[in-house]
Parts: structure tokens; C-alpha cells; sequence
């Protein structure tokens, strides 16, 4: 698969998952495990794009797909300017659960088909599979709202 | 996780033969259900076999005007089709109302009728479960009951199913299409879930070698239609009502409606009787409460689902107020 842009051999049994193969066997620690239940979002990485939970994906099954965690959405449009106003606009305090927010902003506000920009409310039911146990929400949604505006 | 092997199917022949030739061998769609209960134990398959690559994940137009959904495809490609948002948008709600943007993303429409129940104790090994562990009990049955079925249940179960799409499927007279080496056979959705009886861990009429390979929807009904979900947080929660409904009214009357529950059944419920109740019958508040009533008539609670009753009648009473 890609990881990151950059081609990578994972070599692992198949109850590995996404989230482990990627932690584990490739170092890239940004994706945390909260739950591994598929309930947090704190494994939240992109696969060809798309937002999805990392402990639910097993690994063998996302051969040949590119996956983009944290380390590498800088390079994203909205990627890096969503990192700069987490920073601003408060959107974490003790960080947990900021790699996974990031990463499903950028799916989330690439789904959108919309041109107008998104309500406050609307962020908030997109962002709803992302915990935050520090209840920085506030913070995340002006983050998402300045950055999507 | 237990370990197990891996297989992954190209077409829907090498996935029936894999699933055949493969002692205790499951098909892996998303995985956002398997993959879980794997890792719980409470699934145990020697083999996977993953069908995320078989070409079944489009919308297709059929001539009579209804529509022939993949079974493949992901549920936010579904709540996102133009023809699903425009024609189908009960199915759409559903879709939007259950789960979060990533897991919408990793779902298939067949996992989806696949998945198994939300019951605290069937995840718990330690709680006697019969759906878990045929002849073990039920710990829901005098235990803590809140989110269980006042539907349908029996003596050794009371689980709900917990799918929102279903009970939007359901509502439309979808057809469930299911392959295997023996040939294809259509059941409509209403049939596909069974209801718990003495035999709880069998949930579906799906054989073990059996693939889902296709949802139809016949022609929209006539009329407004609507999803609603009722539960503990405004968003990212199992209901514990929900309700699908799509209505017509011609000169003060009902003349079509069709109505499914979720959160109170065993299965997605269709409410026939109360469809009986309301066809013909002047769209009035008191009409819907007497199809509402209709249909709870024969509903059994446990200590603590008590409130479903109710929550269920006015649930039902305000969408279809809302929608006359
Ligand atoms: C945190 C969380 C919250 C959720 N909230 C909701 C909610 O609010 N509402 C809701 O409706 N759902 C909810 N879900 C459930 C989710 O919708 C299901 O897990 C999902 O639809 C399953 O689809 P899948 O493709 O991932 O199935 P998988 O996990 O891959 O498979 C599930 C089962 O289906 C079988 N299967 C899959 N595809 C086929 C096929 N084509 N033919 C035959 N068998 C098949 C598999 O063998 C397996 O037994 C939630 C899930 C999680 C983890
Ligand atoms: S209600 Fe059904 S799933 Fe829940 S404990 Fe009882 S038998 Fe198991
Ligand atoms: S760790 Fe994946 S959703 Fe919580
Ligand atoms: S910042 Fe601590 S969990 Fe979100």
C-alpha cells in the first residue's frame, strides 16, 4: 500500500489491524487507540480520501489502497490550515483525540456537495463519531468553521 | 484475535466457491461489525472471505421505476446517491442517522442487514446469553432491560435488531437478493430477518453458504415520507425509537401509507396493523393514535422497557402529524 505518499510493505498476519499495522509495524503514532471498538474516532485515518476507523480495518484488506494519517495531511488542501487552527481556536487541550479530528475533518468536509459553507450544527453532526473526553467541541467546530469559511 | 486465514474474492464465483471449499468460512464486507465481534470472541470464523472487491456496489435504475442497490456498496454511497436522496430520501435519513461519517464509510448495505444485535449481554461472556451460547439463558430476561424489544420477543430472547436502514427497507417492500452455488433466490426484506423463537442464534434465512448480493426497491410510494429516530443523544446512538413512514392523503383521507419500527422489535417491524387501521380512515391525529395503538396492542414489556410503549405511540403520531 501507500502510506503517506510513500510506498511501504506491510507485512503482517491478517487479525492485524489498520491501526496496529500502522502504529506498530511503521511507527506512525499519530493515529491513537482510544476504544477499539470503532466508537472514538481517535484511529481516524484517510483510505484513498475517505475518512474511516483504523481498529476496525483489518489490514490485509486495504492492500494497494493509499492511506493518509496525520503525519502526512499537511499536505492536504485544508490539511495543514486545519492543524494551524486547532492551534488558534483552542480545538484540544490534552491532544488524544486532535490526530483523529484533523483527519476527519478533511474526509468530512470532502464529502460535502455543497458549496455554502457548513453551519455550526452541521459540523457537529459530521464530527459526531470523533470523542472528546476533554470536551474541547467548541474549540473543534471554530476550528473547522474558520478553516471550511 | 484469534488468528484465522484470509481470502479475498475478485468475483462473486470465487467468493461462493471460497465460502463453500473454506471450513467455517464468513464473508467480511466493512468489517465494522465482524471485526469487533472478532475480536470480542464472539465470532470465531477459521476463514475470512473479503467481498469489499466484488463488482456489486452500484445503483442501477430498473425499468418498472424502482431501484437495484449493490450489496457492496458503502452506506454513505448509498445516503449520497442522487436517485437514493431524490426518490428514496426515507432510505437516505436512515442511512445518515446511524453510526458516524467514518463508520458510513467502511459499512456495505449487505453488512448492514447482517449485523447482529446491540444487547449488553451478548457482548458480556460472563452473562448467560442464548443468542452467544445456544441453551445458556437470557440475562436480558430479568436483568437490565432498558434497550430491549417489546415486539416480538419470546422466552429466550428479547433482543432488538438494530439496523436504522432495515426498518427503512422494510417500510418499502425491499427485496433482498441472495446467491449461492445452488442459484439466486429473491425474499422480500420483511421475511429476512426471523424472529427469535426457541432459536435465537439464528438470525436471518441466510444459508451459510449464501451471499447477498442485492437490495431492490420497488417504485417509491405515493406520497411524503419520512425517517425519524428517537434516542438518548441527538446523534452517534442505537434508537430506541425510530420511526419510517410514507403517507398519502386525498381529500382528508389515507389513501397509502406504510409504516416500520425500529428500537422496539426483534426484527425491523413492519406495522402491518396498524397500516389496516389507518388505510381509508380520516388523517387525524386521533386515527394515527388508534393505528399506533393497533399496532402495541400485543406488546410485552420488561421492568425496564416499559416506556417503549408509549415512546413508540407518540412517536408514531407525531410523524405521521407531521407529515399530513
Ligand atoms: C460504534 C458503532 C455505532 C453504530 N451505530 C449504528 C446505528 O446507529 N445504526 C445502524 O444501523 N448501525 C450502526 N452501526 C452498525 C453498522 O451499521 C454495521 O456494523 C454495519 O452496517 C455492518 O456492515 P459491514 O459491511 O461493516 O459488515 P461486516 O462487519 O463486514 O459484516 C457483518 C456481517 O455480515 C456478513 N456479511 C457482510 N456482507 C455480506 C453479504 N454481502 N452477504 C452475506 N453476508 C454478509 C458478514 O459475514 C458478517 O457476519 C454502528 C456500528 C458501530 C461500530
Ligand atoms: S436478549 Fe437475546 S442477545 Fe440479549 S442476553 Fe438475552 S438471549 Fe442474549
Ligand atoms: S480506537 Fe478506533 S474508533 Fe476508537
Ligand atoms: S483534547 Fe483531550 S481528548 Fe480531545
Amino acid at each position: 500500500m501507500r502510506v503517506n505518499g510513500e510506498p511501504v510493505v506491510l507485512d503482517v498476519p491478517p487479525q492485524v489491524s489498520l491501526l496496529d499495522g500502522l502504529r506498530d509495524r511503521l511507527g506512525l503514532t499519530g493515529p491513537k487507540k482510544g476504544c477499539d471498538q470503532g466508537a472514538c474516532g481517535a484511529c481516524t485515518v484517510l483510505a484513498d480520501g475517505e475518512r474511516i476507523v483504523s481498529c476496525l480495518a483489518l489490514a490485509v484488506q486495504y492492500e494497494g489502497r493509499e492511506i493518509t494519517t496525520i503525519e502526512g495531511v499537511a499536505s492536504l488542501p485544508d490539511g495543514a490550515a486545519l492543524q494551524r487552527e486547532f492551534i488558534r481556536r483552542d480545538g484540544f487541550q490534552c491532544g488524544f483525540c486532535t490526530s483523529g479530528q484533523i483527519c476527519s475533518a478533511i474526509g468530512m468536509l470532502a464529502e460535502r456537495d455543497s458549496d455554502a459553507p457548513p453551519t455550526r450544527d452541521e459540523i457537529r453532526e459530521g464530527m459526531s463519531g470523533n470523542l472528546c473526553r476533554c470536551g474541547a467541541y467548541n474549540g473543534i467546530v471554530d476550528a473547522i468553521e474558520e478553516v471550511a469559511t | 484475535m484469534r488468528t484465522f486465514s484470509y481470502v479475498r474474492a475478485d468475483d462473486v464465483d470465487a467468493a461462493l466457491r471460497a465460502i463453500t471449499d473454506e471450513p467455517n468460512a464468513k464473508f467480511l464486507g466493512g468489517g465494522t461489525n465482524l471485526v469487533d465481534l472478532m475480536r470480542e470472541d464472539i465470532e470465531r470464523p477459521d476463514t475470512v472471505v473479503d467481498i469489499t472487491r466484488l463488482p456489486l456496489a452500484e445503483v442501477e435504475e430498473l425499468p418498472d421505476g424502482g431501484v437495484r442497490i449493490g450489496a457492496l456498496l458503502r452506506n454513505s454511497h448509498l445516503a449520497a446517491h442522487p436517485v437514493i436522496r431524490s426518490r428514496y430520501p426515507m432510505v437516505a435519513q436512515a442511512v445518515l442517522s446511524g453510526a458516524s461519517g467514518q463508520l458510513r464509510n467502511m459499512a456495505t448495505v449487505g453488512g448492514n442487514l447482517m449485523q447482529r444485535t446491540r444487547c449488553l449481554y451478548f457482548y458480556d461472556d460472563a452473562a448467560a446469553c442464548n443468542k452467544r451460547e445456544p441453551g445458556s439463558g437470557c440475562a436480558a430476561i430479568g436483568g437490565f432491560s432498558r434497550s430491549h424489544a417489546v415486539l416480538g420477543a419470546s422466552a429466550s430472547c428479547a433482543a432488538t435488531h438494530p439496523s436504522d436502514l432495515c426498518v427503512a427497507l422494510a417500510a418499502l417492500d425491499a427485496i433482498v437478493e441472495l446467491r449461492s452455488s445452488r442459484g439466486t433466490r429473491r425474499v422480500p426484506l420483511v421475511d429476512f430477518h426471523r424472529m427469535p423463537g426457541d432459536t435465537p442464534e439464528i438470525e436471518t434465512v441466510l444459508a451459510d453458504d449464501e451471499l447477498i448480493t442485492a437490495v431492490e426497491l420497488p417504485p417509491p410510494p405515493s406520497g411524503v415520507s419520512r425517517y425519524r429516530k428517537v434516542r438518548d443523544r441527538a446523534s452517534y446512538a442505537f434508537a430506541l425509537v425510530s420511526v419510517a413512514a410514507a403517507l398519502d392523503v386525498q381529500d382528508g383521507v389515507v389513501s397509502s401509507i406504510r409504516l416500520a419500527l425500529g428500537g422496539v422489535g426483534t426484527k425491523p417491524w413492519r406495522a402491518y396493523q396498524a397500516e389496516r387501521a389507518l388505510l381509508g380512515a380520516p388523517a387525524t391525529e386521533e386515527s394515527f393514535r388508534a393505528a399506533a395503538r393497533a399496532e402495541l396492542a400485543d406488546a410485552v414489556s420488561l421492568p425496564h422497557n416499559e416506556f417503549k410503549i408509549r415512546l413508540a405511540e407518540s412517536t408514531i403520531v407525531a410523524v405521521l402529524r407531521g407529515m399530513s
